[in-house]
């Protein structure tokens, strides 16, 4: 017998019938086409595959797809839809300071930046540098993240 | 030139952070097939028979049978690296074969049902036991015999500078189809030309009119994308060859550890002759681990010999530097190129002698400090203006090096103790000796159409480093229009002409020059609603000292980047935990083409530095890498260095689009010795390695107490 999994996928209901132990992330980039969940080691270190499970963020190869049942999952496909505002106010803050060189971190960048400020709306950079912590950036040296974070907060004054 | 300053949001900007962006791991195509590559687990070994499996359908295997050309990749001056292992492994990693099909999980089961049933011999594993040189070069300047016989005092010390892994977030990955007859092969690379060269040869293809090389989005490279994306596309379009489908192979974290390319350990032996305190000549000898096979070992030897002495002027010089094979995963390009090894070295050797001098470091080092006009290692000339004392200045402004550093060297008790540490580097920027003339030789075009859109027709690559929007801007500067009107797509090789890899810090300078000049004759001859097209082709500066690589004489640039950095630690000597407290770096770079960009490159590069300084820890044991995941192999992450500036002098050099000169790999140069030199001041002890562990530290202070 088939098992389903039903969950919300960026604001829509959706069901999976692939076996519950599969990994989120694969499930996401491969039945969805969400390929903004990047993978960078499959192993929960880098980030990379970040998406918000019910508003705050996981690394979705540390996620079985079981365990999303009846949860909330974001993308950042869905970022943009489901929270334009506050994506809208991220992505501008990001290129205000040249933010993104690679970009291979950037989508799990930007959904644990939505989380930290959902946590800390009016965060310190100390608090943006612990929120971020769990992704990883080889470019950068996060000094521009960081900041664009900044800019997020108070340019968007009200959102988070 | 205001302009040129100025912010613009990247043109890439939109597409990454929307998660729009497609890598190579994200395209989809009908008929897709995975590839996935069984490696060899022995280090040194025959291969007397492989014993495969009865294949399900629609699965392959393949492997040097395969290859309808040459079994080897064609690298810079070599070909010894096979294609697929023919008889033999020379290291633990090395590809074997590949299995292609639909699914990943069957092809798991298939790889982990074939038995290779191995031979095996003795293999090395230190470079210092090694029965084979791949490289060797003497660099003499002066007399050092002479130097050495009149010597009062001769201070000799031996350093080790360890693996670095690029850790680009994205792995490597290529993906190879037909279109038609035509070969396409596309993905995660720095220099598709290469990948052309390569396959060209592997398919025993005539001319690579029936090829074509794309690149897509790159999640970052460092040099690690240099030469190993040839390896994957060989065996790629190899794969699609034979099966008639798309083949796509994305290595998995662990197996790009492990089988590809990184910084070369080494060892590194400072001999110097002091008379009256003064430093009269060195013999330096440099041996460089080049793993299983040559790949770019010639070249990062290079310029590592001609980095030995960093910036400082010594007249009476030698030099020996060779690279060896051990059997463990080859080594090859990462920012900085053989310098950070050398660089590393030199400096903490001249702080090394200042202490046995009883002077201060940085007085110490002043006074060696090169100035315009001074001769180089290799007996060229520094032609350009030399600002590092302007540097030093806005160092110790933003840093209060001198102040701190006076108080921390002070006897300092207690659980936690501080220091701070300095370091003086150069990039030697464009290829090395004779390359962009005589190896790469850049063709760039520029076209206008009729409906005045140009385009930008040259084969190098963004993998975050800006250069799309940096090149767009010099465009959109000269000639005056806006942004939209410019052109600049992902490369591809059956649309652009050659001009040349993304490496050795030279788009901007050597590439960006030829554009300059496209923009500028286009601008003189702008004829509206016309097609026009203008090549530039590499002219060499005529006041360069011919490079002879027999004599290893001559310029071996035409001219250098600068920095300066200072780290600040505090080092828990319970724990032999340490905190970044501050990082302050000051670079001459000629001249930002956008200053954010640039500060984004010279930030990130600085970070990769510290890391190479300290918690970046990569070991082998018998061939083995212990640290093949980011679990364990740490990089920095937010939270590591809180506090950092970096700040530009401006410096224009006269052969670089409005003065700008290399940048990549600058910053990457002098960050482990600061790190290391701070830890140093902070517990009042010597290191002789990089990256120093906690271990290191805790064993400095053992030897501290007694």
């Amino acid at each position: 017998m088939t098992q389903q999994i039903k969950f919300t996928l960026n604001g829509t209901a959706v069901v999976s019938e692939r076996h519950p132990g599969v990994k989120l992330l694969d499930v996401l980039r491969e039945d969805f086409a969400d390929t903004g969940v990047k993978c960078g080691c499959r192993e929960g270190e880098c980030g990379a595959c970040s998406v918000l499970l019910d508003g705050l963020v996981a690394n979705s190869c540390m996620v079985a797809l079981g365990a999303v049942a009846g949860r909330n999952v974001l993308t950042i496909e869905g970022f943009a839809k489901v929270l334009p505002q506050r994506y809208a106010a991220l992505q501008k803050a990001f290129a205000a300071v040249s933010a993104v060189q690679c970009g291979f971190c950037i989508p799990g960048m930007v959904l644990s930046a939505e989380s930290l400020l959902n946590k800390h709306p009016h965060p310190t950079a100390a608090q943006i540098r612990d929120g971020l912590s769990g992704n990883l950036c080889r470019c950068t040296g996060y000094n521009a993240i960081v900041e664009a974070v900044e800019i997020a907060a108070k340019e968007g004054n009200g959102i988070w | 030139m205001a302009d040129l300053a100025r912010h613009v949001v990247k043109r890439d900007h939109g597409d990454k952070i929307s998660g729009k962006a497609k890598y190579v791991c994200d395209l989809t195509m009908p008929g897709l097939l995975t590839g996935k590559l069984l490696r060899s687990v022995k280090a040194k070994a025959l291969l007397k028979e492989i014993k495969l499996p009865v294949l399900p359908e629609g699965y392959y295997i393949v492997d040097y049978r395969d290859v309808p050309g040459e079994n080897y990749v064609s690298m810079v001056d070599n070909h010894d690296t096979h294609i697929f292992a023919q008889d033999r492994v020379e290291f633990i990693g090395e590809p074997i074969l590949m299995v292609v099909g639909p699914e990943a999980k069957v092809i798991d089961d298939i790889l982990a049902a074939i038995t290779v049933v191995y031979q095996e011999e003795t293999p090395i594993f230190n470079v210092k036991e090694t029965d084979t040189i791949f490289y060797q070069f003497e660099d003499n300047k002066g007399d050092v015999a002479k130097a050495f016989s009149q010597a009062d005092k001769v201070f000799t010390e031996e350093y080790h500078t360890g693996y670095q892994e690029q850790a680009y977030l994205e792995t490597q990955g290529i993906l190879a189809y037909y279109e038609g007859a035509k070969l396409v092969i596309r993905g995660s690379m720095q220099c598709p030309y290469y990948l052309v060269g390569a396959v060209t040869i592997a398919m025993g293809l005539k001319d690579n009119s029936q090829l074509k090389v794309l690149f897509d989005y790159t999640g970052g490279a460092f040099g690690g994308k240099e030469d190993y994306p040839s390896v994957l596309a060989c065996q790629t379009a190899v794969a699609t060859k034979k099966v008639g489908r798309p083949v796509r192979v994305v290595l998995a974290r662990r197996e790009d550890i492990i089988s590809t390319s990184k910084r070369h350990p080494a060892y590194l032996t400072y001999k110097t002759a002091l008379r009256a305190g003064k430093i009269t000549g060195m013999d330096i000898d440099i041996l460089y681990d080049s793993g299983a096979y040559r790949t770019l070992s010639l070249v990062v030897l290079q310029r590592g010999i001609i980095g030995a002495i960093g910036v400082y002027r010594i007249d009476n010089l030698h030099v020996r530097g060779r690279s060896g094979k051990t059997n463990t995963v080859p080594n090859g390009a990462f920012r900085g190129f053989g310098g950070p090894q050398v660089f590393f070295a030199m400096e903490m050797h001249m702080s090394h002698l200042a202490k046995e001098l009883g002077r201060d470091p940085l007085d110490f080092k002043k006074e060696y400090m090169v100035k315009q006009g001074d001769v180089t290692s290799t007996n060229g000339i520094y032609h350009c203006p030399v600002v590092l004392p302007q540097m030093l200045e806005k160092l110790d402004n933003m840093s209060d090096y001198q102040k701190k550093y006076a108080a921390y060297k002070k006897p300092q008790s207690g659980r936690y103790r501080k220091g701070i540490g300095l370091s003086l580097v150069y990039h030697g920027c464009g290829f090395t000796g004779n390359g962009e003339r005589d190896l790469i030789k850049a063709v760039m075009k520029l076209i206008k159409y009729e409906d005045d859109r140009v385009e930008i027709m040259a084969v190098n690559t963004d993998m975050g480093q800006g250069l799309k929007t940096t090149f767009i801007k010099l465009v959109t500067t000269i000639l005056g229009i806006p942004q939209e009107q410019v052109i600049f797509a992902n490369p591809d090789t059956s649309r652009v002409p050659d001009s040349g890899p993304t490496v050795a810090s030279r788009s901007m300078m050597n590439v960006g020059k030829l554009l300059e000049r496209a923009c500028l004759k286009l601008k003189a001859n702008w004829q509206k609603g016309v097609y026009q097209e203008f090549e530039e082709r590499y002219q060499h500066p005529a006041y360069l000292i011919p490079w002879n690589l027999d004599t290893f004489s001559g310029d071996a640039y035409p001219t250098y980047s600068w920095a300066t950095n200072a780290v600040e630690v505090q080092v828990d000597t319970l724990t032999g935990a340490t905190q970044v407290l501050g990082a302050w770096g000051v670079y001459d770079i000629g001249y930002p083409i956008d200053e954010k960009i640039c500060k984004g490159q010279m930030e990130g590069g600085f970070l990769q530095a510290i890391g190479y300084g300290g918690m970046e820890q990569m070991t082998a044991e018998k061939g083995v890498i212990r640290n093949a995941s980011l679990s364990d192999y740490i990089i920095p992450t937010a939270k590591d260095v809180p506090h950092m500036e970096v700040a530009f002098v401006n410096n224009p050099y006269e052969f670089g689009p409005f003065g700008a000169k290399g940048a990549g790999e600058l910053p990457a140069v002098g960050g482990a010795s600061a790190y290391v030199e701070a830890l140093e001041n902070a517990l009042g002890t010597r290191f002789y390695k990089t990256a120093v562990s906690m271990e290191d530290i805790l064993l400095a202070e053992e030897v501290n107490a007694k």
